[in-house]
């Protein structure tokens, strides 16, 4: 970076001549350096994916979760500084928790996505805060059902208003919120040390057709991390897997880890795939030296 | 002299000057809490071999008025327990959300451990939190049964007031059902052993039996009501309609209503 050195770097919440903050880009470095994370979403559900390094053999393998539930129908992941991640955590769960209080139902993905930007965005303003050094995916499915109020007793009048909205609604979301506050809602999202090529291999699954289902979503990013994490094959890691559904899917409409057995047989195809990718490489070597 | 009754005993206003009504305040909030509004009537609840059935009929009376006709009083909890909802509405409403809040804190943790709150873990939180709002002069007016499994995967069923107290029996009713249900399903499971020899298809006959006589006897009752099944294998609700009712026995009853005979 050229501007290392002038001063502007120092502080959040002046920018440099050039128009940047460098504190914000500062924090997307911590993130690079970060597991990746994965979230994909299908036509009938959302896919969480992380790769957790084992930084210690003294760690308890399972232990120590990376995907939180922040409402019953939203998950959270994160590349980046896990204290940081920490406490995104806990403030999704005061916004998802103060929403539900005062308009007596569920936040919306988009909603949720919108509250936590905008918090973010606050940590880029004043000299006293740094950003947060993680980006966040944050998925969740809106129930499809007609949305019943928190303690609701009966049907409501049968005829009149009842502020029901006619047409479909609801359905699944994903969004990748970064360090400088700013969110977009995506069909996939990948972020950490390997998001570009979890990021190839995700645009290959031409997700805005909307045909990949949720079984399938959850082998392909389980394929996509073990395909990321490839550039570093020393380290040891562990990969935790959640999901959510519709109401009339595995989950009923809620954050889920994803179940032992399926998980592991996600994990089988992909160390499999992976295995395959290898010989290609290594035939192809063969060929190129054949033809030296 | 002022000699309207209101002024019977009072400092003369011309002597003493105009009474200082604030004395009179208690300054304290209205306290529209502190009894039953809108009300729910009898849950009943019996237990068979492998679960809990338990039932409550959908109306909500504002004293003698049938107001709400479609009231759910039968609530799940984490898909395996179910809550019975007897006494005031509105409280009702303030415990579901409450409840619905503790769920969501549950699965917070439930990535850790895949633990929940099982159907004994409910009703000791619930009789603690009536017990505590009883103590603050300010209860929550109900009578609540919960059912579903233990700890050991057997049938639990038990009961907790508006006081804190809790009881617990093979079969267990509140309200008017204490008096008219209780004796019907203690006919069927007198004591704990006995549980072994119901079926669910017979619980759930008896419980139907339950909710006719209430029916016919109590007064705040409707004929449309919530039955729910609690199993190891999670919670089965249904609505239902009582059938097969006989009103022949009201042609034999004199001195009511416009009969003029």
């Amino acid at each position: 970076m050229t501007s290392i050195g002038t001063g502007y770097d120092l502080a959040n919440s002046i920018f440099s001549p050039d128009g940047r903050n460098f504190q914000v880009e500062y924090a997307v470095k911590a993130v690079e350096n970060g597991g990746t994370s994965v979230g994909i979403r299908a036509k009938d559900g959302v896919v969480l994916a992380v790769e957790k390094v084992v930084t210690s053999k003294l760690l308890k393998p399972g232990a120590n979760k990376r995907i939180a539930t922040v409402d019953r129908h939203l998950g959270v992941v994160y590349s980046g500084m896990v204290p940081d991640g920490h406490h995104f955590v806990d403030r999704s769960r005061d916004e998802a928790r103060s929403w539900r209080d005062t308009f007596k139902t569920p936040i919306s993905t988009s909603d949720l996505a919108s509250r936590m930007g905008g918090y973010l965005q606050a940590y880029t303003l004043y000299q006293s805060v740094r950003p947060f050094g993680i980006t966040a995916i944050v998925g969740g499915f809106d129930s499809e059902l007609e949305a019943l109020v928190d303690g609701e007793v009966g049907s409501g009048p049968s005829v009149g208003a009842g502020g029901k909205v006619e047409g479909k609604h609801g359905g699944p979301g994903l969004y990748m919120i970064e360090p400088s506050g700013m969110y977009w809602g995506y069909y996939g999202a990948a972020t950490g040390k390997g998001r570009q090529a979890a990021k190839a291999e995700l645009e290959k699954l031409n997700l805005a057709e909307g045909k990949l289902d949720l079984q399938q979503a959850v082998k392909e990013a389980a394929r996509i991390i073990y395909v990321a994490q490839q550039d570093n094959k020393d380290k040891e890691f562990e990969l935790e897997m959640s999901w959510i559904s519709s109401a009339d899917g595995p989950t009923k409409g809620r954050h889920m880890e994803v179940p032992k057995d399926i998980l592991a047989e996600a994990e089988r195809l992909a160390k499999k795939a992976i295995s395959e990718d290898d010989d290609e490489e290594e035939e192809n070597k063969d060929e190129d030296k054949m033809e030296e | 002299m002022d000699h309207r009754p209101q002024a019977w005993g009072r400092p003369r206003d011309d002597v003493y000057g105009a009474y200082d009504a604030s004395y009179m305040n208690t300054n304290l909030p209205n306290q529209h809490t502190q009894s039953p509004i809108v009300t729910g009537t009898s849950v009943v609840a019996m237990k068979f071999k492998d679960g809990v059935v338990m039932a409550a009929d959908n109306l909500a009376s504002y004293g003698s008025l049938a107001r709400f006709t479609d009231v759910k009083r039968l609530r799940t909890f984490a898909d395996t327990s179910v809550i019975g909802f007897g006494g005031d509405v509105s409280d009702m409403q303030y415990l579901d959300r409450h409840l619905t809040e503790l769920g969501i804190d549950e699965a917070y943790q439930s990535d850790v451990g895949g633990h929940n709150l099982n159907a004994r873990n409910l009703h000791k939180y619930l009789s603690k939190l009536l017990y505590h709002r009883r103590s603050k002069f300010d209860p929550l007016w109900n009578h609540l049964l919960v059912a579903g499994m233990d700890e050991d995967d057997k049938p639990f069923l038990a009961a907790a007031d508006l006081l804190g107290t809790t009881f617990t029996s093979p079969s267990l009713s509140t309200g008017f059902g204490s008096m008219l249900a209780q004796p019907i399903m203690r006919k069927y499971v007198p004591d704990e052993a006995s549980v072994e020899n119901i079926t669910k298809e017979k619980a759930v006959e008896v419980i139907k039996e339950c909710m006719k006589v209430l029916f016919y006897r109590d007064a705040r009752s409707m004929d449309k009501y919530s039955l729910a099944i609690v199993t190891k294998d999670g919670v089965e609700l249904s609505e239902n309609k009582l059938e097969n009712q006989s009103w022949a026995f009201a042609d034999r009853i004199k001195g009511y209503g416009t009969q003029t005979v």
